[in-house]
């Protein structure tokens, strides 16, 4: 993958499909640690410590559309590539949380790209979630939390043709407000 | 300096969708990206950025949405199209240059783009 959002939101798409009705993600951009972590935690169905164990093997899945998953081995090579590593802590019946870390000057760290249109994937998805969304950066902090929008929507869906652009913009201008040139 | 957008603006703009009937009478078309790895990967939300961009640019009021895995890998990018009381058509490989074409066609002039279908469901059929 191109950009380290489309890693989120194959991480966020996983959370969706583990029947989470609440996700967070963390992304904390450290320049003076050079360090890049992203963390995503879901209420989903968790998984078993056997599974936790599986599932960075790129031939493990418990999909039946297709017989290998992809999306934490890709992700897990990434992360080492660049010096950092993946890292996953799962309870059955309570959720799951991965942590990528990243080294954040490494030549072969993809950049963040685009997580404005990355979440609005998330946020248009066919199973509604609250998302809670927390990116750090140059010391300041942009925070996103849907259910404030929606409780401000009072019924109007986040995915209405008119208000799914005023989100996006919402986020993207959250983010460019933020001190310092971004990963 | 640009405003920073607030809850305020977004209240307003709730305001204004509430009064606004001719939404509700659009909204029969949906359109959806599949989103799982291999999707994203193909570029699928490129896909779907092109889409939003493409309904905004010509204010049309269609739904998005994204959706899980459906398993045809070698052919995501895949988008569907579904609108009432037809077939609902899965388009395969769609990358973003193809987006004005098959908003065009298949939503302003109702015409399938039959050379990028993968496949149709009837409503009757069992979902994607
Ligand atoms: N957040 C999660 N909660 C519960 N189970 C998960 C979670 N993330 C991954 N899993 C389990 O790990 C398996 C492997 O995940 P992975 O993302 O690598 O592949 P996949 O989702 O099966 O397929 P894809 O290649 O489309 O991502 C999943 O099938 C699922 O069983
Ligand atoms: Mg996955």
């Amino acid at each position: 993958m191109r950009e380290l959002s489309q890693h989120i939101l194959d991480l966020l798409q996983n959370g969706l499909e583990a029947g989470a009705t609440r996700l967070e993600l963390d992304i904390d951009d450290d320049e003076q640690a050079n360090l890049l972590t992203i963390r995503v935690c879901d209420n989903g169905r968790g998984m078993s410590p056997e599974t936790v164990k599986a599932v960075t093997d790129p031939f493990f899945t418990t999909r039946t559309t297709r017989h290998v998953g992809l999306g934490l081995p890709l992700l897990k090579a990434a992360a080492e590539r660049c010096g950092g590593g993946l890292t996953i802590a799962s309870t059955p019946g309570k959720g799951t949380e991965v942590t990528a870390t990243l080294v954040r000057d490494h030549i072969d760290r993809a950049p963040l790209g685009d997580m404005a249109v990355t979440l609005m994937g998330v946020l248009l998805s066919e199973h509604e979630c609250d998302l809670v969304y927390r990116h750090r950066q140059g010391g300041e902090v942009f925070e996103l939390d849907t259910a404030e929008l929606r409780e401000a929507l009072d019924g109007v869906p986040l995915s209405h043709p008119q208000v799914r652009p005023w989100v996006q913009a919402y986020i993207r201008e959250g983010l460019d407000g933020l001190n310092g040139a971004g990963a | 300096m640009p405003k920073v957008k607030s809850l305020d603006e977004l209240r307003k703009l709730r305001d204004q969708v509430k009064d606004d009937i001719s939404t509700r009478i659009e909204t029969g078309t949906t359109i959806i990206v599949g989103m799982g790895t291999c999707g994203i990967a193909a570029g699928a939300r490129e896909t779907m950025h092109a889409i939003m961009q493409e309904l905004e640019s010509r204010q049309i009021n269609a739904h998005v949405r994204t959706v899980g895995c459906i398993g045809m890998c070698s052919r995501e990018p895949l988008v569907d199209i579904e609108q009432a009381g037809k077939p609902r058509v899965t388009y395969g490989n769609v990358y973003p240059d193809m987006v004005p074409r098959l908003i065009e066609e298949h939503l302003k002039n109702g015409h399938v783009v039959d050379e990028w279908v993968v496949g149709r469901k009837t409503t009757d059929d069992i979902g994607l």
